[in-house]
């Protein structure tokens, strides 16, 4: 029999069945974790660790061949080609940190541990967002109402059109504008990514209702602006003061140069969590869902809704472990707390499951799915682009 | 990682926090700490480590790890006990050992003896995996049972299996400082072979004139049963108990029977006790729920197997987190402080105090107490 309204063909039996098959997927990885995985997660952040702290110092040292030095290694190019490498060693660092790490930790996929240092309650990450108001709008919003319009923030942001259901309105023809100050930004959007501004913005509360959370963020972002653009620079610009009596450079110069270095690696940071982020849910093929196509929704119908959102990337190891896993989109989305490290062993298997039951497994070069992601956003600045959908407002509201 | 380590209450902070305030904007959000242990281990202060420095096998089945604490430990009082975690398959567990050496000991060490016991998978993988040159984290010392500083008193050490650790270093720790009283001390282990720290015990009973050692094998002998605990048994022992100060450890069995001795002879005063505490409730048969209390909310109602722990929560006027209610976002974890829940979807029973729980998706399976 079929009820559901769910673009597939099949009977609700049978999605109950896949969705069980899926369960048995994860139970059975659920009871194999062990020592390999916790040696995994230990080295990931014994690695992020030192890469952050030795890149900050490799930076410092390009400092020693500005050519005010005057020796014969003195020269723009050799300092620049230094702090270059520093930039790149620290942008991978904080990539690792926010994707690999903090995001999979959030999700508690480590928590099995009872490692008291690696608990999705207690971690705070190094980006502008506090971890626990992300783990709001991300692990309960996103990954509960994944794609459903009005529901899912991540539809868009709340800035963009990406399905064709979603009604034009003129804003949305700057899109691809929005898109590019995002992916230079993306730390500062997430920050600000909250229903309470969203609806703000809307007319729908008052400033005062979410001081305290105004508060909450901006301390976050000021922790992280006195380290990356205050402690680091200002403790070189110190030593610089002695040292500039003797070699003709300005300390301020010298400031300058680490803050405008921290800059780029965070900004190396946005770009690939941008990327990697909006291939998500955004390429061509992925689906959205309305609210009463969710009503009443089984956990076999979850399941199913969360392999018709997502999309996965292909690539290499180093990949994977750089874009934090989500490159297994799916398997993330499908089991959120289940560590990393293994959605790379269980994505055969539910692709062939997925094969099995004739439903679409969205999986992709980079190229591919960022490509479209990004002709969709183009398209979808301008009217139509597909079916339209009119959301019932007084059902929306209720609920 | 959020908690900052606390100071001594009326002491001003020292140099070293007061520099690591600063140096806290740089590795911000983690602390100094962090990135002081991709060095040294034993330099953190968001944790306390101890780096194990020799293993050295009792008997076929106990083991005496020497540990080298990190810098913010603190002496011990002879003893008390510390927390260690074990990661053992990938799972962090915390446990509570006896610290064994005295507190006089030179080298800024301490020893804790372990036993594996039957079904105990920590003590079992303390005893074969740990090696020299691991860490693992550990907690300050703790508890209330110690020898008072005023002296003379005239002790009676009764203790079976490795309740041998507090006594052996509340004696050593006496004898260490030369003011060892009239010390008798009765030890119950089933065979000769299985005594921990049996060498030791056996070269103090030689060396000091005012200790004297009981060694009971209530597995040896024509007839064992003699060898276990009785108030004739004492008479013989030590006849003058009544006017000692006693100290007992062991297994429950043996503390309630000298529990009820002390009693029968109007001592119950006399008598102190350190029971260690089992980390799991035993399973029920036909878990189908019970009482459920949440801690932290001093509320208490009934919860049936099937019904969810958050609704059981709300139905009884509580407000707890959560957030999905389908068990993924874990928006609802909090700890089981004892008793045991089930996990709805998989089966499983949770039954070790300290497990995370998803409220959400566990029910009572027995009685239960939650951290909420």
């Amino acid at each position: 029999m079929k009820t559901h309204q769910y673009p597939v063909d099949l009977t609700d039996e049978q999605i109950e069945e896949f969705g069980r098959e899926l369960e048995a997927i994860r139970n059975e990885v659920f009871d194999s974790r062990g020592d390999r995985d916790r040696a995994y997660i230990l080295k990931v952040i014994k690695t992020q660790r030192t890469m952050a702290v030795s890149s900050r110092f490799v930076i410092y040292l390009s400092l020693f061949f500005i050519p005010a030095w005057g020796h014969a290694l003195a020269t723009w190019p050799v300092a620049l080609t230094i702090m270059g490498l520093g930039v790149f060693a620290l942008g991978i660092a904080k990539i690792l940190e926010n994707m690999e790490i903090a995001h999979n930790v959030l999700h508690a996929q480590w928590d099995w541990m009872k490692d008291p240092e690696i608990q999705s309650n207690t971690w705070e990450w190094d980006t502008m967002s506090p971890s626990d108001r992300w783990m709001h709008s991300h692990n309960v919003v996103h990954h509960t109402w994944t794609n459903v319009l009005e529901k899912d923030l991540d539809v868009g942001y709340g800035i963009m059109r990406v399905t064709p259901m979603q009604k034009w309105k003129p804003a949305f023809l700057l899109q691809p504008i929005y898109f590019i100050l995002l992916m230079l930004l993306f730390e500062e959007g997430v920050a600000i990514h909250e229903q309470a501004i969203d609806d703000h913005l809307k007319g729908k509360n008052k400033l005062k209702d979410f001081t305290p959370l105004l508060k909450r963020i901006g301390y976050k972002v000021w922790r992280q602006v006195a380290k990356d653009y205050i402690a680091w620079p200002l403790a070189a610009a110190l030593v610089a003061i002695p040292i500039s009596f003797y070699v003709p450079f300005s300390p301020l110069l010298v400031f300058g140069m680490v803050a405008g270095a921290n800059a780029v690696a965070n900004l190396i940071r946005n770009i690939w969590a941008f990327t990697i982020i909006f291939c998500g849910h955004f390429p061509a093929g992925a689906h959205n869902f309305t609210l009463e196509q969710v009503e009443g929704e089984t956990r076999g119908r979850w399941y199913l809704r969360q392999m018709l959102g997502s999309c996965n990337i292909e690539g290499s190891k180093l990949f994977h472990i750089l874009s934090g896993n989500l490159s297994h989109q799916i398997e993330h989305h499908l089991f959120p707390d289940m560590c990393s490290n293994r959605y790379k062993e269980v994505a055969p298997r539910v692709r062939a499951l997925a094969d099995r039951y004739g439903i679409p497994y969205n999986s992709a070069s980079l190229f591919r799915q960022f490509g479209t992601t990004w002709l969709n956003n183009l398209r979808l600045a301008f009217p139509g682009g597909g079916e339209p959908y009119e959301p019932r407002r007084e059902e929306a509201s209720q609920s | 990682m959020r908690q900052p380590a606390q100071p001594e209450p009326g002491a001003s902070p020292s140099i070293w926090s007061r520099l690591s305030t600063i140096t806290d904007y740089f590795a911000w959000p983690l602390r100094t700490s962090h990135y002081l242990e991709l060095v040294n281990p034993l330099w953190t202060t968001h944790k306390m480590q101890a780096r194990v420095v020799k293993v050295w096998d009792e008997t076929k089945d106990a083991r005496t790890l020497t540990l080298r604490p990190g810098l913010n430990w603190r002496g011990h009082r002879a003893g008390q006990h510390v927390r260690v975690g074990i990661p053992a398959n990938g799972k962090h567990y915390t446990r509570t050992y006896t610290i064994s050496s005295p507190p006089e000991r030179e080298d800024d060490c301490f020893t804790i003896t372990v036993k594996a016991i039957d079904k105990g998978t920590i003590s079992h993988h303390i005893v074969r995996n740990i090696k020299v040159g691991d860490y693992l984290p550990i907690g300050l010392p703790q508890g209330d049972f110690y020898l008072p500083d005023a002296q003379p008193i005239q002790p009676l050490f009764i203790t079976a299996g490795s309740g041998i650790t507090p006594a052996f270093s509340m004696i050593n720790s006496l004898i260490a400082q030369g003011r060892l009283p009239d010390t008798c001390h009765i030890h119950y282990a089933p065979h000769e072979f299985d005594v921990v720290l049996g060498k030791e015990l056996k070269a103090m009973d030689r060396y000091n004139d005012r200790y004297h050692l009981h060694l009971m094998y209530s597995r040896e002998g024509d007839d064992p049963s003699r060898n276990r605990f009785s108030s004739a048994q004492l008479d013989a022992l030590c006849p003058d108990w009544k006017e000692r100060d006693v100290y007992a450890c062991g297994p429950p069995s043996l503390l309630e029977a000298i529990e009820q001795c002390m009693e029968d002879a109007g001592c119950s005063r006399q008598l102190h006790v350190e029971r260690f505490r089992a980390p799991f409730t035993d399973i029920p048969d036909d878990a189908v729920g019970g009482r459920v209390r949440f801690a932290q909310s001093d509320v208490e109602t009934d919860g049936d197997s099937e019904t969810p722990l958050l609704k059981v929560a709300e139905e009884a006027g509580m407000n707890p987190p959560h957030g999905c209610r389908m068990g993924i976002c874990h928006t609802c974890n909090t700890t089981l402080v004892s008793g045991c829940v089930r996990d709805l979807r998989t089966g499983e029973v949770l039954n070790e105090a300290g497990s995370i729980v998803q409220t959400c998706i566990c029910a009572a399976a027995g009685d239960c107490e939650l951290d909420l």
